[in-house]
């Protein structure tokens, strides 16, 4: 099973156990066997339903309009989550591209959960969107806003009222990113 | 008995009060009532309060003896100090009664002493960083501690076995794991003395501190078994007693973390309800946690574990419903009380390692539980990290795992334990408890003295602290969510998971149920944050505006603005700045924004026109209906004022402000003369006068200001504060203020330039230093304002300078160079215009403000009044009068150009002379 995934497409460089962890994962929440998870697989997990992201992360999963998502597809976006691996930093090719749980590409990852229309930046309207659905209903409306109003006016930089990928960063540097947004089990 | 403390103070007046030597207390049965005493001296009854507190204050008195220096309590950590403190103590009291007082009583410890320190260290507990860190904390506090006591204890029996131990110390196995479990557990109170001053980073730190909380349960359980296995002896243990040992280690920990939590959710309970009575507020916190403590003491479950679990687990939910003010009260007398007990036990600890009479010393058994504590601590430690490291994400590397090992302190715990030793059951308890205090100065003092330059030395990474901002908090809980959801896609319940779970569980049914209704309403993380910035922006704009108004010593109506700012809210302060604004309003400051500009506007018209009661004050002032450089002028006038006392300055300040105003009036009317030429007459006038006759007399007093021009012309006015005052031998006040520099830069064009000038807005914006200038004031004035700053100056400035104003002024300036530097020849001349020819000193500012080198020049206003009283002292008649004595002067200061003062210093370009 495993060794019928063409180990190129696996970007991750999982190890082979996680991978087949993944697989079975993979097969269990593809409920009928079609050999793709729809976005209603996903929905299914429970947990996922309450949390208020749970949509937009879904959605992630599902990358331009794609209806499907097959196994390397699966693996490719939980590669974002995998630890960093300290031990060949020196020996990959410059060449290469970034690997997948780099630092930058994690926070591309959570970026783009914000980037709804998708134009590199967040937008106090989008910045709102999030916050309503983080902060909850027990703040007023009125509060909502003020409080995104601050959120893009103290990491904008550049002074257009939004946040862009490199401000969103900044905002976020001396956050140890590389430990917030990696899961150990993915190793 | 006697308070040794006191003998001197208690004597006398003992016999003063009491005829009776042996028994001073009042209506003892034998006397004879006494009839009414008109002063009786009752010192038992008050006795044991009276001991406490006065060992309380001794303590804290030398704690602020030790930090009287600063570079002792860098280098050495205050348990050592006290401790040490602890020792002279104990000795003189030692030396007075003749016998050991005032010693470490186990029962106060555990009861009294220690409480303050757990729930302090519970209730401020990071719990998020405890919580990622628990697995960690756990290990090592429960397979750390187990390991320490049965290696330190085997190792310890194989050294007597050995005979490396004099026979004389008789002690089973037993009696060496006994001795093992309570010497292995790392010390609270030590490790937080010692670790809060190391600062090292945070995992780091909240792994050492949460092993040694919660290692107190194995502690007190491996005590307790060893303890009653010893009572027993050896023979009767049966099997079923070890699986009683191993059993209530489960009931003792678990046991006190239910206690602890059952307390917190009461607590939390109680705080729902207190609206009216807020008062009680801080002593219900106090009250439950304390009954939590006495209640796993009581049912001999693991206190330190009941009073850390109430902390961590009440904080959120009381410190929403309990008021603001509530809130500190909480904090501080938490942290107070904490710091109370802490100096009491190292003091307490020091005092009790005089006595010997509990001592027995024997090197071997001394020496060797030193070595195996630190070689077992590291050797667990190692091992376990390696174990840890497998499952953690970001394992502990070998530095942390040194520093770890290292800051395995031991403390007034593990002494209380061996004090409670029982001597008959323990025959060895004497030598256990010379070895115990070895080892706890041992740690506290050498390791305590030696961990700083340790972690400085293997730069171990230090915690960071700072200032939190909405995008983390927001992207934080963002993170958390998708690593959640990542989880539940991976199918992996781990960690985020069951965060996230509790999470949800707290927001449903906990917070609904321990929360009162208006403060789960506005309880959420991001809007705790944003209300904290809030707050902290609106301390820091209070603050700043605070300033400018008490400067002023008023709010002006005149200043809609400034009022208008005052009445929006913060948000919408930040809002209307608009984009290019940060939000934070001390980055505001930094950040040349038009809110900043309008500041720096208001700030001069507030400094301008009103009269300040400050010393440094004054500057100029942009009245909407004169708008000048006269002001500027006058400005740097009202240093020449010395002020004796307020009064006197005050005085001066308006007759001067007076001044000023006739003469541009006289002046506009007469001459439609440019503003910026007739400033410089009002403040010649102004000075004149003050001076009087007696030229002499320096300019002094003047405050400080710096003035910035528009950007064709770079000046800057530095007064020399103490030049100014050595030269005014009359004025005994002495001006702290900086100086103000004035740099004129003139180029070889300056005569068509003169005349553009004059055609220029010539915008002087001297600013008020406040005495702690921000960033923005700093900078405002002449580095980044200069072209922002065109926008204040009103048209009338730019009025059209007559010729013969134009003359005059060239004139002035050859004059001013001539006399200043007579055969200039260097680039860049500094040349100073003396004010006051009585003071010949050199200016001790180094010019190194920023240069303009562009060409364009703008006459100065300084100098502008200069050349022109000169020029015009011919030209107008009128003028002339006033200008008369300022006249002279001028032309004294020409003649001695040699003894010319520094107040006034003028740079000029090559180019400029003419």
């Amino acid at each position: 099973m495993i060794r019928s995934e063409p180990p190129a497409l696996l970007t991750g460089s999982f190890s082979q156990a996680s991978l087949l962890r993944l697989y079975h994962r993979f097969r269990a929440l593809d409920r009928n066997k079609k050999g793709y998870l729809s976005r209603m697989d996903l929905q299914q997990i429970g947990a996922l339903a309450v949390n208020p992201l749970g949509e937009r992360i879904i959605d992630s999963f599902f990358p331009d309009g794609n209806l499907r998502l097959d196994f390397p597809g699966f693996v490719r976006v939980l590669a974002h989550f995998r630890p960093i691996d300290d031990e060949d930093p020196g020996i990959r090719d410059p060449k290469e591209p970034e690997p997948l749980n780099s630092r930058m590409n994690k926070l591309r990852f959570a970026f783009q959960l914000y980037d709804l229309d998708r134009d590199g930046k967040i937008s106090r309207h989008e910045m709102l969107q999030v916050l309503r659905l983080m902060v909850g209903v027990q703040v007023t409306e009125e509060q909502l806003e003020s409080i995104a109003d601050r959120t893009v006016q103290e990491a904008d930089e550049d002074g257009d009222g939004a946040v862009s990928f490199l401000e969103f960063t900044k905002s976020l540097e001396k956050m140890d990113i590389e430990q917030k947004m990696s899961i150990r089990i993915l190793k | 008995m006697l308070c040794a403390a006191l003998p001197l103070l208690w004597l006398p007046l003992a016999g003063a009060a009491a005829t009776e030597e042996p028994t001073p207390e009042p209506g003892s049965p034998g006397e004879p009532p006494p009839g009414l005493a008109l002063f009786r001296w009752q010192w038992h009854e008050v006795e044991a309060p009276y001991l406490v507190a006065l060992w309380i204050l001794v303590a804290s008195l030398a704690k602020i003896v030790f930090h009287l220096s600063r570079k002792v309590t860098s280098l050495v950590p205050e348990s050592c100090l006290l401790i040490l403190l602890g020792l002279v103590l104990g000795g003189i009291v030692l030396a007075v009664a003749k016998k050991a007082e005032y010693q470490l009583e186990p029962g106060t410890f555990f009861l009294f002493l220690l409480p303050p320190i757990v729930l302090d260290s519970g209730y401020f507990m990071p719990s998020r960083l405890f919580f990622d860190n628990l697995g960690a904390i756990l290990t090592y506090a429960v397979v750390g501690t187990l390991w320490n006591a049965f290696t330190t204890g085997a190792a310890l029996w194989g050294l007597q076995q050995a005979g490396l131990v004099a026979p004389r110390v008789q002690a089973s196995l037993l009696d060496f794991l006994l001795f093992g479990s309570l010497i292995s557990a790392v010390d609270p109170v030590a490790v937080l003395a010692v670790f809060e001053e190391v600062h090292v980073n945070d995992t780091l730190f909240i792994i050492v501190f949460g092993e040694s909380l919660l290692n107190d349960a194995v502690t007190v359980v491996l005590y307790k078994v060893c303890n009653s296995f010893v009572e027993m002896g050896s023979a009767n243990v049966q099997a079923t007693d070890y699986l009683k040992g191993v059993a209530s280690l489960f009931v003792v920990s678990l046991g006190g973390a239910a206690v602890g939590l059952v307390f917190a959710f009461l607590l939390a309970l109680t705080t729902r309800f207190t609206k009216r009575v807020r008062i009680i507020e801080p002593l219900l916190v106090f009250l439950l946690a304390y009954a939590a403590y006495l209640t796993a003491e009581m049912a001999s479950l693991s206190a330190i574990l009941a009073v850390t679990m109430c902390g961590l687990g009440c904080k959120k939910y009381v410190e929403a419903n309990i008021s603001h003010k509530s809130r500190t009260a909480v904090k501080y007398t938490m942290k107070t009380l904490a710091s109370c007990a802490e100096t009491v036990i190292f003091m307490l600890l020091g005092i009790s390692a005089v006595d010997s009479s509990k001592w027995a010393w024997d090197s071997g058994l001394v020496l060797g539980t030193l070595f195996f504590i630190l070689f077992f601590r590291a050797l667990g430690v190692v091992l376990q990290t390696w174990v840890l490291n497998q499952f953690r994400l970001v394992p502990l590397d070998k530095i942390d795992q040194v520093v770890m090992s290292y800051g395995g302190l031991r403390g007034a715990v593990a002494f209380a334990l061996v004090i409670l030793l029982d001597k008959t059951k323990v025959p060895a308890k004497d030598y256990f408890v010379a070895t115990t205090i070895v080892v706890v100065f041992f740690t506290v003092i050498v390791q305590g003295l030696t961990i700083k330059p340790l972690v400085k030395w293997l730069k171990v990474k230090r915690s960071e602290h700072h200032k939190p901002t909405l995008n983390q908090e927001l992207h934080e809980h963002t993170f958390d969510h998708i690593l959640a959801a990542v989880e539940d896609v991976v199918g992996h319940h781990g960690y985020h998971y069951w965060r996230d779970r509790w999470e949800q569980f707290d927001k449903k049914y906990l917070s609904q149920l321990l929360m009162r209704r208006s403060a789960y309403r506005i309880r959420d993380q991001i809007w705790d944050v944003y209300y904290r910035l809030n707050i902290r922006d609106a301390i820091s704009f209070v603050d700043q505006g605070g300033h400018i108004l008490s400067s002023t010593g008023l709010t002006l109506p005149s200043m809609p603005s400034r009022n208008s700012m005052a009445e929006t809210s913060v948000t919408n302060l930040l809002r209307e700045s608009g984009s290019g604004a940060c939000l934070d309003l001390q980055v505001i400051d930094t950040v040349r924004s038009g809110r900043d500009r309008e500041d720096a506007v208001m700030h001069h018209l507030l400094c301008g026109g009103l009269y300040k009661p400050r010393r440094r004050v004054v500057c100029l002032n942009q009245d909407p209906n004169k708008a000048h450089i006269l002001h500027l002028y006058k400005a740097s006038c009202s240093r020449h004022f010395i002020s004796e006392d307020a009064q006197e300055r005050q005085d001066k300040e308006v007759f001067q402000q007076n001044m000023k105003r006739r003469l541009e009036s006289f002046k506009s009317t007469k001459h439609n003369i440019c503003f910026t030429k007739s400033k410089p007459r009002p403040r010649k006038t102004s000075r004149k006068k003050k001076d009087g006759l007696a030229n002499t007399e320096a300019t002094n007093g003047k405050p400080p200001r710096n003035l910035s021009v528009q950007d064709t012309a770079a000046v800057i006015l530095t007064v020399e504060s103490e030049e100014e005052e050595e030269s005014d031998s009359s004025e005994t006040e002495k001006e702290d203020d900086e100086g103000i520099i004035f740099v004129a830069r003139a180029t070889s064009e300056v005569l068509q330039e003169v005349k553009v000038s004059g055609s220029l807005e010539v915008c002087p914006s001297p600013r008020i230093i406040p005495p702690s200038p921000t960033c923005a004031e700093k900078e405002l004035p002449w580095k980044s304002g200069q072209g922002d700053l065109a926008v204040y100056v009103s048209s009338e400035t730019t009025k059209i300078v007559p010729v013969d104003m134009q003359t005059g002024w060239n004139q002035s300036i050859s004059s001013l160079e001539s006399l200043a530097s007579p055969p200039c020849t260097q680039a860049p001349t500094v040349t100073r215009l003396p004010p006051c020819p009585l003071a010949a000193e050199e200016p001790q500012h180094p010019f190194n403000l920023p240069y303009d080198p562009r060409p364009s020049f703008a006459f100065p206003p300084s100098l502008a009044k200069a050349g022109r009283s000169r020029s015009e002292s011919s030209a107008d008649i009128p003028q002339q009068q006033e200008l008369q004595p300022l006249m002279g002067y001028e032309d004294r200061t020409h003649l001695s150009p040699g003894t010319a003062n520094s107040h006034w210093c003028i740079q000029f370009n090559k180019g400029s002379r003419l």
